[in-house]
């Protein structure tokens, strides 16, 4: 695949406005699926949590998971939306072998949700309103694999093996209205509302909300248009792409500012935008074509007539609205104050999209700084060299573990280091892991005095220099002795021991 | 032994319910004796695709066991039926009369197959039907037509054929059909049987393979009125498993059977289905009966009910709009037909190919017809008129309903024709279907019942009731009420009238009674 020119970010955002959208699919927690009694749970042995419904047998129905609707509500009163006192399913017609009925019931012309707008803050501490258009209930489709191709995807595939484990999982689509106005800040907006997104969703209860695993997608659509003279019109809207399989905070912001840099190029030189899906390469950082996409798709949406409208009593609806919980920057804005932190502290923590980690972090008994200091830090470094998300390495109670040796003695900074390493690396629990690999501080002093001996006796010269009182001349001795110890040492104590054994020599 | 089977099969299945209830006759020998009808008759009515004579035995043994064992029995226990093959069956393939499906066992029994085996009733196979439940005449089955007992050249209706025959044919007292746009009824009117319609929700539709689900319907099929009312009381209530299914407490339909009487009933004539497009056997048989109603007190009135003039149009957008839908699943990815089609494909290769060879030309006519009508830029033009004119013959119905507590009508506007009759016109074929159309589109209850045989042809002619939404217990008080009338004039039942197929069991059987 050639490479694509990409023109300066900088010289794009003169010459054009970026103008975003964004569909986030948000996977529910609901214990069984959208339409069946199957097992809300995709993990496992493939086609085993179906029933005849998720396979669309002949003569099987759906009917609606109550959980899902009250799901869906309150996220779409948590998006500011109204709920709409009636909504309908529709069918939404395609062939595709991952989808059983080779239709997939959504929501078309009556979402159950509509109107909405969330508050994202971006990294400079602006609030920006991102206007929600919808929020619609549908189904997810089974999960495709294709072996044989080099590249993991359809094309150049010998076969393709189908899990519909995960047809039928309740899904919510938000769709925004189209945003104007995010200029330059066009990916962190994008980012920073995803976030938003998955913060809320976390703080309903109502999603697993991990982009690795899938819970959360974002398509992302992004166009240009030239900026005209000012008194002049506005140009019309140029043509958008929709970029999918975008599956972390830091890609869609990758994401969007390739597709800006990418599509400024191609119109600087005459070229025009295909109206197409592009793919997300996470290793590369490009897009690729995916499928051309119109306007015009013809899914010959019709009513979805196994099921009933939803009707929702405003009862219900005022129950949920009640039982909102606090909204994610009321929360942030507690959380600072709660936690201490510098404005510039808490950034790095919001902005790294670490929020969450932070929070379950200190609930799990962690100092706000401790938690801050480990994700902020060296768990966010690991993520960095190895591409992943932070929060998909370690459990939040994990990293409370950790700061709890440490807290204790039983590890030092640098064997917390060696210990998250083997957590991440699957080895268990931090304390699995001390006793796995015996990394805890040495604190039995009989090893220590040993081992204090034989360096003084080694350097004669220094014990006679701390003797004569220079206590400083301590350190190339604590040093021998930490090496000896493999750093499995406390040096507070080893110092405290070399000046106790130098006195009594 | 022969004339006691032939005795046996032609028992109601309320009578053989009572006789197995009294020790006189059990299940084995009434399964059996239905079995060996089936035998000798089916080569030439074709009613059956699957019969699997160990498996119905083996739970009529299970059934006189159980009530040799003193356990209290529902009243139909022990009782055989034939199914039609569009329901779905654990323990017997089910193909929807469709090559597609060729060989498919289901993993799971529909709702109304559970309700059967729970009350104890023995199915006894699964009946032919036109392909997918498409068409007038289940000559649309890819397996071949089914043949009408009264004359063994003509159509036996559709799409339940299968159904109508067998019941009529003696092969078995009762059946299952659904009822689309009068798959059930019409075919009752061609053989001289009992079909019911029931309310739209009033029987579960999980396991039934979807036409279009918004018109489709499960129902009784039966030789009496009494014994559609029995198995209605059976298959009917709430499934949780079907979400258009009502939660409404239904009366006892066999009691409103029991205290038939059309004394002071007010009975509508729909004047959009009593004239032109009607044979003149079929609508003198029609008004006969009427006036047979009226000499024991019913008021007879004429009502108008002018949208029906477009309830065809809209039943032949809806229907296949929805079926194009339902018929997508069909792709050989999960079940059924695989063709691969020469030198490999691609997944899309391999589900054109199946879909052609599988499909049958009325499947793919209807397929065609609806993904067109719900096509962007036609959808308000086809799908979103007939949505209009739907609530239209709701709308008409209710008005009428304000004034009379049934409507009237012959079921359909003739009798059995040949088969092969409307071979290349599928107009033809769709029109038999205009008197019972308009009850799907409502979501209304219908029977048909016969009211004698057509003076040109000797071919039996039904009538049909409507009644308005949830109040199906009407159709069976005046469905039950003429039953007794006009047998009472005949002084015997119609179903006796038609020809044995077996002459040389009759023989055998009248010798042996000499």
């Amino acid at each position: 695949m050639a490479k694509a020119k990409l023109m300066d970010y900088d010289k794009a955002l003169e010459l054009f406005e970026p103008v975003l959208g964004f569909e986030v699919h948000v996977e529910l927690s609901t214990k069984t699926k959208m339409f069946s009694s199957a097992p809300n749970y995709f993990g496992g042995e493939p086609n085993t949590n179906i029933t005849p419904t998720c396979l669309g047998l002949p003569g099987s129905l759906p009917v609606v998971n109550g959980e899902a609707v009250r799901y869906s509500i309150s996220l779409g009163l948590a998006l500011g939306c109204q709920i709409a006192p009636s909504s309908r399913f529709a069918r939404k017609n395609y062939f595709y072998p991952d989808l059983a009925k080779n239709y997939q019931i959504s929501q078309f012309d009556e979402p159950i949700a509509f109107g909405g707008s969330v508050d994202v803050e971006l990294p400079d501490g602006r609030t920006f309103t991102v206007p929600i258009e919808r929020a619609h209930m549908e189904e997810d489709a089974g999960k495709l694999t294709h072996v044989g191709g080099s590249t993991g995807r359809i094309q150049g595939a010998e076969y393709s093996l189908v899990d519909y484990n995960r047809a039928g999982v309740p899904l919510v689509e938000i769709v925004t209205d189209i945003i104007y106005g995010a200029e330059k800040d066009a990916p962190e907006l994008a980012k920073a509302y995803v976030a938003t997104i998955r913060d809320i969703v976390v703080a309903l209860g109502i999603s697993d909300a991990k982009m690795e695993r899938g819970n959360l997608r974002c398509d992302a659509n992004i166009s240009l248009r030239p900026r005209t003279a000012p008194g002049e019109p506005p140009a019309k809207l140029g043509t958008r792409t929709e970029t999918k399989n975008v599956n972390s905070l830091r890609s869609v912001e990758r994401a969007i500012r390739y597709e800006i840099q990418r599509q400024a190029q191609i119109l600087a030189d005459g070229g025009t935008i295909t109206q197409e899906t592009r793919h997300w390469h996470e290793d590369t950082g490009t897009t690729s074509a995916g499928r051309p996409k119109s306007d015009a798709d013809d899914y010959r949406y019709f009513p979805e007539p196994d099921l009933l409208p939803v009707v929702p009593s405003p009862e219900l609806i005022e129950e949920l609205r009640a039982a909102l919980p606090e909204p994610p920057a009321a929360r942030r804005r507690r959380l600072k104050q709660e936690w201490g932190f510098t404005d510039l502290e808490f950034q790095d923590v919001q902005n790294a999209g670490l929020l969450v980690e932070v929070s379950e972090t200190v609930a799990a008994g962690a100092s706000p700084q401790a938690a801050r200091k480990w994700w902020s830090g060296e768990i966010s470094r690991i993520a960095n060299a190895r591409s992943a998300e932070a929060s998909s390495l370690v459990a939040p109670a994990d990293v409370a573990s950790l700061v709890a040796l440490i807290d204790s003695g039983a590890l030092n900074d640098r064997l917390a280091r060696q210990v998250l390493e083997g957590v991440i690396d699957g080895g268990g629990s931090p304390q699995e892991v001390v006793d796995a690999r015996g990394l805890a501080v040495v604190s039995d002093d009989g090893p220590l005095i040993a081992a204090i001996d034989e360096a003084l006796a080694a350097q004669p010269d220094v014990l006679a220099k701390i003797k004569d009182g220079k206590v400083q001349a301590a350190g190339a001795v604590i040093g021998a002795v930490m090496k000896a110890m493999k750093g499995q040492a406390d040096a507070a104590r080893v110092r405290e021991l070399v000046l106790e054994r130098a006195a009594a020599e | 032994m022969a004339h006691h089977e032939h005795e046996i099969v032609r028992l109601s299945a309320s009578a053989l319910a009572e006789q197995l209830a009294a020790g006189e006759v059990t299940s084995v020998e009434a399964t059996q004796a239905h079995l060996d009808r089936i035998g000798s008759v089916d080569g030439e009515v074709h009613a059956f695709l699957h019969t699997n004579a160990e498996l119905s035995l083996r739970t009529a043994v299970e059934i006189d066991a159980r009530r040799a064992a003193g356990e209290s029995l529902h009243a139909l226990a022990g009782v055989p039926i034939a199914i039609k093959d569009v329901i779905v069956t654990n323990d017997m393939p089910t193909t929807s009369g469709s090559k597609i499906l060729e060989g498919w066992l289901p993993p799971y029994d529909a709702t109304v197959m559970k309700k059967l085996r729970a009350a104890g009733l023995v199915p006894i196979g699964k009946t032919n039907m036109d392909e997918f439940a498409m068409g007038s005449s289940t000559e649309h089955s890819a397996y071949g037509p089914t043949h009408n007992p009264w004359d063994l050249e003509r159509i036996p209706g559709g799409s339940g054929g299968g159904s109508a025959a067998a019941v009529a044919a003696f092969e078995a007292p009762l059946a299952l059909g659904s009822d689309t746009g009068g798959s059930i009824r019409q075919p009752a009117h061609v053989t001289g049987t009992v079909g019911v319609k029931p309310t739209y929700g009033g029987v579960s539709r999980y396991g039934a393979i979807a036409l279009a689900s918004s018109l489709d319907q499960i129902g009784p099929v039966s030789r009496t009125v009494l014994d559609s009312a029995l198995l209605h009381d059976i298959i009917g209530g709430h499934d949780p498993l079907d979400s258009t299914s009502l939660t409404d407490e239904w009366p006892s339909f066999a009691d409103a059977v029991r205290r038939a009487d059309v004394k002071g009933l007010k009975i509508g004539v729909i004047r959009e289905l009593d004239g032109e497009g009607f044979q003149p056997g079929v609508l003198e048989r029609f008004r006969e009966a009427l006036d047979l109603l009226a000499a024991n007190g019913a008021e007879i009135t004429e009502v108008s009910l002018p949208s029906l003039e477009y309830a065809i149009s809209a039943y032949y957008l809806i229907m296949p709009a929805e079926a194009s839908s339902n018929l997508a699943k069909f792709d050989s990815v999960r079940f059924g037909l695989r063709v691969n089609p020469p030198g490999g494909g691609t997944v899309e290769d391999v589900m054109s190919a199946t879909r052609e060879a599988g499909f049958g030309p009325e499947a793919k006519r209807r397929i065609i017809l609806g993904t067109y009508a719900l096509s962007a830029g036609y959808y308000d033009a086809y799908y979103g008129s007939a949505q209009k004119v739907r609530t239209l013959v709701q709308r008409d119905f209710a008005a009428a309903f304000a004034g009379v507590d049934v409507l009237v009508s012959p079921t359909a506007p003739t009798t059995a024709f040949k088969l092969g009759a409307n071979d290349g016109d599928p107009m033809a074929m769709y029109l038999n279907d205009i008197a019972t159309i308009p009850a799907n589109l409502a979501g209304i209850p219908g029977i048909s019942l016969p009211v004698g045989l057509a003076k040109e042809d000797g071919l039996p002619v039904g009538i049909q009731f409507l009644a308005p939404a949830r109040e199906d217990a009407r159709l069976y008080t005046v469905g039950g009420a003429l039953e007794r009338l006009l047998e009472d004039t005949w002084g015997h039942t119609l179903i006796s009238q038609a020809p044995d197929l077996a002459p040389g069991e009759m023989a055998a059987a009248e010798e042996g009674a000499v």
